[in-house]
């Protein structure tokens, strides 16, 4: 933990797990969305689902998805907020298998018809982990400019990423595989110490055999 | 932080011949690779985002459970009309200390010191110190930085998370730190800063979380002063030349033996104490009815 997640972050209250973690998760889909959502169904899980109400969790997950940060004073009003943007909201319980207390999962349409599916969990002092997307493993803080890339399980696509990311001097902090099963669907979660250029991501995402590309930019827009 | 103990940290200060809160900026910097100036002007700004939220303290607020509320305008009240039992820098520190964790429970901004739930300790001692004895800004800022190099010390050796290691881990932190806080402010040397926070630790050792609902109220709100008035209270002691029998770490060191040994139900479940009681039981009730 840094200094200053020791003395901070500065928050809207009252709680680091389920109001500012929360708004974290959903900011950080809002990025990995790249584009404004339209509509959202929002679902929680164990304590989320529990004590949500009286910590503002919903509040603050609508926030994130619009964009607010932890420390942003309009986070009690997002409802109010989204109504006006005419975003279209609903809210349920999550049936999540062996999931962290504190979890979400989050259906998300974009204004172009994107659609992504995250679960993101609060692991108290709003730290947070993406534990899933689109239903496969994600596990990453958000915390770094973040490359998520589903492929089909097949040689040579890790070499193609990360050989791209070389070419644009990007270094990589860490890296993940998963997959569904041998030559099914994979993903590699890439978390990198730069941000990737806008036209290396699309380049990537036509490339064959690879299904979808999502990008966590850390810079603002 | 690269620091588990805070004999290190005493240790390392002493052979740079540099005070406690400037070994503390000095591992920021390294960590984050950040230069001494951006280290100590985002801690200004942790300081300024505290005297923001206690400025915009709203008395008619109350949270979405209605548990929380208007206490911190009693207080106030109370202090100006002449009837504290206190001075009016402890009665102060009461005030400051309910007005913060209401602005919390309300979904107001506030700083996690170290956490939210225990937002409302260490402001309310410096705040209180600050209009008392008018101190400069950034000696004020120096306090926030030895504060959070206590706070760094229990969170690597042994926790700030109520769900970890019970309150004691959160008020119980908070209070350790408010400690060494005031210590500082009063040119106390670096022995007394942690033998300060090592009485205040003790006093708090075993406290559980067992909050109503689950929610940041009850007992967070009113356990956030007793923190305040209990850092005051041991960094008096500390500077009348008292010194903590345990060592500081070791006193750590058993708040993390003892975060263990504390009941799941009384880690944040709700399970346990206050939590269960027939009242609190109504409460939850009402709460999933509204
Ligand atoms: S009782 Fe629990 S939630 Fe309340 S302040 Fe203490 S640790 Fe935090």
């Amino acid at each position: 933990m840094g200094l200053f997640d020791i003395l901070g972050p500065v928050m809207v209250g009252p709680s680091s797990s389920h109001t500012a973690g929360a708004v974290k998760i959903g900011y950080v889909s809002r990025r990995l969305m790249g584009e404004e959502i339209v509509e959202a169904k929002i679902l929680l899980y164990g304590s989320f689902l529990a004590t949500g109400k009286g910590h503002g969790t919903q509040l603050a997950l609508v926030a994130g998805l619009l964009g607010m940060k932890p420390d942003d004073e309009r986070i009690p009003h997002s409802l109010e907020i989204a109504k006006e943007r005419g975003i279209k909201l609903s809210f349920g319980e999550a049936i999540l298998k062996e999931a962290h207390p504190n979890s979400t999962q989050l259906l998300l349409v974009g204004k172009s018809g994107r659609k992504l599916e995250i679960v993101g969990e609060s692991l108290g002092g709003s730290i947070i982990n993406i534990a899933q997307i689109d239903g496969l493993s994600a596990n990453f803080s958000g915390d770094y400019a973040t490359l998520i890339v589903h492929n089909h399980d097949q040689p040579g696509h890790l070499a193609e990423v990360t050989s791209m990311l070389a070419h644009k001097s990007v270094n990589i902090a860490k890296m993940q595989l998963y997959r569904s099963n041998r030559g099914g669907n994979a993903v590699m979660v890439i978390e990198c110490d730069q941000e990737i250029p806008q036209g290396a991501i699309q380049w990537l995402a036509h490339l064959e055999g690879i299904e979808k590309v999502t990008y966590l930019s850390l810079e603002e827009s | 932080m690269g620091y588990k103990y805070l004999h290190e940290i005493v240790s390392v200060a002493e052979k740079n011949d540099k005070p406690f809160w400037k070994i503390i900026l000095e591992d920021d910097c390294t960590e984050r690779n950040v230069s001494e100036v951006e280290s100590f002007e985002t801690m200004r700004g942790m300081l300024h985002a505290m005297q923001e939220a206690d400025m915009h303290y709203d008395p008619t607020l109350h949270s979405a459970s209605g548990l929380v509320g208007g206490d911190g305008a009693k207080l106030e009240r109370f202090r100006l009309e002449g009837k504290s039992l206190f001075g009016e820098f402890m009665s102060q520190i009461m005030e400051k200390a309910v007005k913060m964790s209401e602005s919390n429970a309300c979904m107001k901004r506030i700083v996690a010191a170290p956490t939210a739930g225990s937002c409302g300790v260490l402001p309310a001692v410096l705040l209180s110190y600050e209009e008392q004895k008018q101190l400069p800004e950034d000696e004020l800022v120096k306090a926030l930085f030895v504060a959070a190099g206590i706070g760094s010390v229990l969170a690597e050796s042994s926790s700030i998370s109520g769900a970890e290691g019970g309150c004691q881990a959160e008020i119980g932190s908070a209070s350790a730190m408010a400690a060494g806080a005031v210590v500082y402010m009063e040119g106390g040397d670096n022995e007394q800063i942690i033998h300060a926070t090592a009485l205040a630790l003790k006093n708090m050792l075993g406290l559980t979380c067992d909050p109503v609902a689950g929610l940041v109220e009850v007992p967070c709100v009113k356990r956030n002063v007793s923190g305040a008035v209990n850092a005051v209270v041991c960094a008096q002691m500390a500077l009348a030349h008292i010194k903590s029998a345990i060592p500081p770490d070791e006193v750590i060191d058993s708040m993390r033996r003892i975060g263990k040994q504390i009941p799941a139900c009384l880690r944040e479940t709700g399970g346990e104490g206050l939590a269960i009681t027939p009242t609190a039981q109504r409460i939850v009730k009402e709460l999933s009815e509204k």
